[in-house]
């Protein structure tokens, strides 16, 4: 997959690399509240960017941390500290009110189809919820509006007067991605859309993402707890673990070569449908430690087949290796034993 | 799928479906019943309702007085009648301003975290009064008229149902269906009105039929204690009280607005019981 779909950059592709990204997330940090006084860190000083007409995958197992990231970015729940840069505006400095302005330019599609669409509410009303926040004309435009809408992702135009309830899982994320596209965006955030669905729909609506990412020149943030998943639809890939960036990079660079130890064994522990294979068992032993109290050092030091005692002192920096790969391990430039 | 405790559309029928419980429908055909009485009151009352008779004062129940008479000679069952009215007038009316009040309060508690706390002390605090005391005061405080009984009841019975949309309210709040609306930048009282509140119908619908029930219940007794509305205008509670001071000679005069207020109350229990089945799914599984 390009880099760049040509309908969102008529310009060369060397040329828009150069061009400043759509989405700059830089050291964004959400922390919680907890009891006691103490504090859930949630994300912790991630940076990454998104290039126009590009999709980045966010990956990482349950509490990475990836999921408020992604919301922290829309502002749905508000962040700690950091900034969001959107084509020139730092979203995290904007009032209420001026970020109203902003969201239509960014969009999210959830994980969870049945609890996304208001059950009371017809397919059109659904739809015409976010064309009104876009400020469309009403009348036959918007029901000509509608039905386009429902045609681009994969419905027919008579669903409009249906409840979300006569709908099976797949074809309500195809209406929760028609109410994101309802409102022209630049900026989609994919909060694990396809895994609450059957396996047999998730490459459906995996491939209606790529379609339409690349018809309409969207730019993607895939949220995604399952590496295969993201090879298939992404260019970058960043990798979280407890709230900070492990690695991150083009997707064939992090595919081919993983650096960090922590995509290494998610790597290994992905399916790969080919049973004479013999796995290579990359143990990952224990579970991930509590955000309220990180491990000192390198957060993932504690289940790191390959961790030292410098890992306890030394929080690592997210360094370049070249090509864009960035690594967050002091032993990136050691052989591991 | 049935996994999400998500309020899951309704089918759009609701009314068929209550029909079919053999129990909610002997409760609604009740309700309907004493409606059209009381809407039909001028239509079918044999008498004027303050028509006085001397000459027949406390008769028993005979052809001519289905119910008998009271004690200045005036028909029981078409006072009856009228009383239907003014019941439940103020039965409904109550309904709708303890909604108003309790909606208004429980949206504030569940969807603002921070008003949670002195609205839920505040709910709680009117709770930890007796019903009937409460009313009882308020009355007192207001002066007796069908406004202000009406005003009262729907205070003792707001707290009620802001708890129901509160607990409904929170886990609504949660849910993406309202995070979209609010990643679409729609201002926070749209999403109030229609996502939260259009969710909450249910539960509302449900506690607004056991409140109605109450209502009619405590009106009678606040008019039987002489604290609610006036003598002059027949309500059942009313018609009790006066009664009760003939117990002896002239039972009818009680027996039969009492057994009005026993035979709504059943049918809107009935039907608010019903309501509760079909539309809380998880109890409509066990029956």
């Amino acid at each position: 997959m390009s880099v760049l779909s040509t309908a969102a950059a008529p310009l060369p592709v060397e040329a828009a690399n150069a061009v400043a990204p759509l989405l700059s997330i830089q050291g964004l940090t959400k922390h919680f509240p907890a009891r006691n006084d103490r504090i859930v860190h949630a994300v912790e000083d991630v940076s990454f960017d998104v290039k126009r007409g590009s999709t980045v995958g966010l990956v990482g197992e349950s509490g990475s941390g990836k999921t408020t990231a992604g919301r922290a970015i829309l502002r749905l729940i508000e962040p700690t500290g950091g900034k969001a840069i959107f084509d020139g505006v730092d979203l995290f400095s904007l009032s209420a009110s001026d970020m109203r302005a902003y969201r239509r330019q960014l969009q999210i599609v959830f994980q969870d189809p049945f609890s996304s669409l208001n059950p009371r509410m017809r397919v059109a009303a659904i739809l015409n919820e976010a064309l009104d926040a876009r400020g469309f004309p009403r009348g036959q435009a918007r029901r000509d509006r509608v039905a386009e809408l429902l045609t681009l992702v994969g419905l027919s135009p008579d669903h409009a007067s249906r409840y979300p309830h006569e709908f099976s899982g797949g074809q309500r994320q195809r209406i929760g991605i028609a109410r994101a596209l309802a409102v022209e965006p630049q900026f989609i955030v994919a909060d694990e859309p396809v895994s609450a669905l059957d396996v047999s729909v998730q490459a459906q609506i995996l491939n209606l993402l790529g379609d339409l990412q690349k018809r309409l020149g969207l730019t993607l943030l895939f949220i995604a707890h399952d590496l295969s998943v993201v090879e298939y639809l992404c260019d970058e890939v960043v990798v979280m673990y407890l709230g900070r960036v492990m690695e991150r990079g083009p997707s064939r660079l992090v595919y081919a070569a993983p650096r960090h130890p922590y995509t290494k064994a998610l790597l290994a522990t992905a399916p790969i449908p080919d049973p004479t294979r013999v796995r290579t068992h990359v143990p990952l032993q224990g579970d991930i430690p509590s955000p309220i109290n990180p491990p000192s050092g390198c957060v993932f030091r504690t289940r790191c087949p390959e961790a030292i005692e410098d890992c306890a002192k030394i929080i690592p920096t997210v360094d370049p290796v070249g090509g864009g790969h960035h690594v967050a391990c002091i032993r990136h430039n050691q052989p591991f034993a | 799928m049935a996994a999400i405790s998500v309020p899951v559309h309704q089918e759009p029928n609701i009314l068929s479906r209550l029909l079919g419980r053999p129990t909610s429908a002997i409760g609604l055909a009740i309700l309907v019943l004493i409606a059209l009485a009381a809407i039909l009151a001028p239509v079918i009352a044999p008498y004027a309702p303050a028509k006085l008779s001397i000459a027949s004062r406390l008769d028993p129940p005979s052809m001519a007085h289905l119910f008998g008479t009271d004690d200045l000679g005036r028909d029981v069952f078409t006072r009856m009648l009228y009383a239907a009215r003014t019941s439940l007038a103020v039965g409904l009316a109550v309904v709708v301003f303890a909604s108003i009040i309790g909606i208004v309060l429980g949206l504030m508690a569940g969807f603002f975290r921070k008003l949670d706390a002195p609205v839920s002390r505040l709910i709680d605090a009117m709770m930890a009064f007796p019903d009937i005391l409460l009313a009882i005061a308020l009355v007192a405080a207001l002066g007796a008229t069908a406004v202000n009984v009406i005003i009262a009841l729907g205070i003792v019975y707001a707290p009620r149902l802001a708890r129901v949309v509160r607990a409904s309210t929170l886990v609504i709040r949660e849910l993406p269906y309202v995070e979209a609306a609010r990643a679409l930048g729609i201002p926070t009282p749209i999403i109030l009105v229609r996502h939260v509140l259009r969710n909450v119908t249910s539960p509302i619908l449900v506690q607004g039929t056991f409140i109605f029930a109450n209502a009619i219940l405590a009106e009678a007794g606040l008019s039987f204690l002489g604290v609610g509305i006036s003598p002059s205008i027949p309500t059942w509670g009313t018609m009790i009280a006066v009664g009760r001071q003939y117990m002896d000679q002239a039972g009818w005069m009680m027996m039969f607005p009492g057994a009005a207020i026993v035979i709504t109350v059943l049918a809107l229990q009935l039907v608010g019981d019903g309501l509760r089945d079909l539309l809380d799914p998880r109890l409509a599984k066990d029956i």
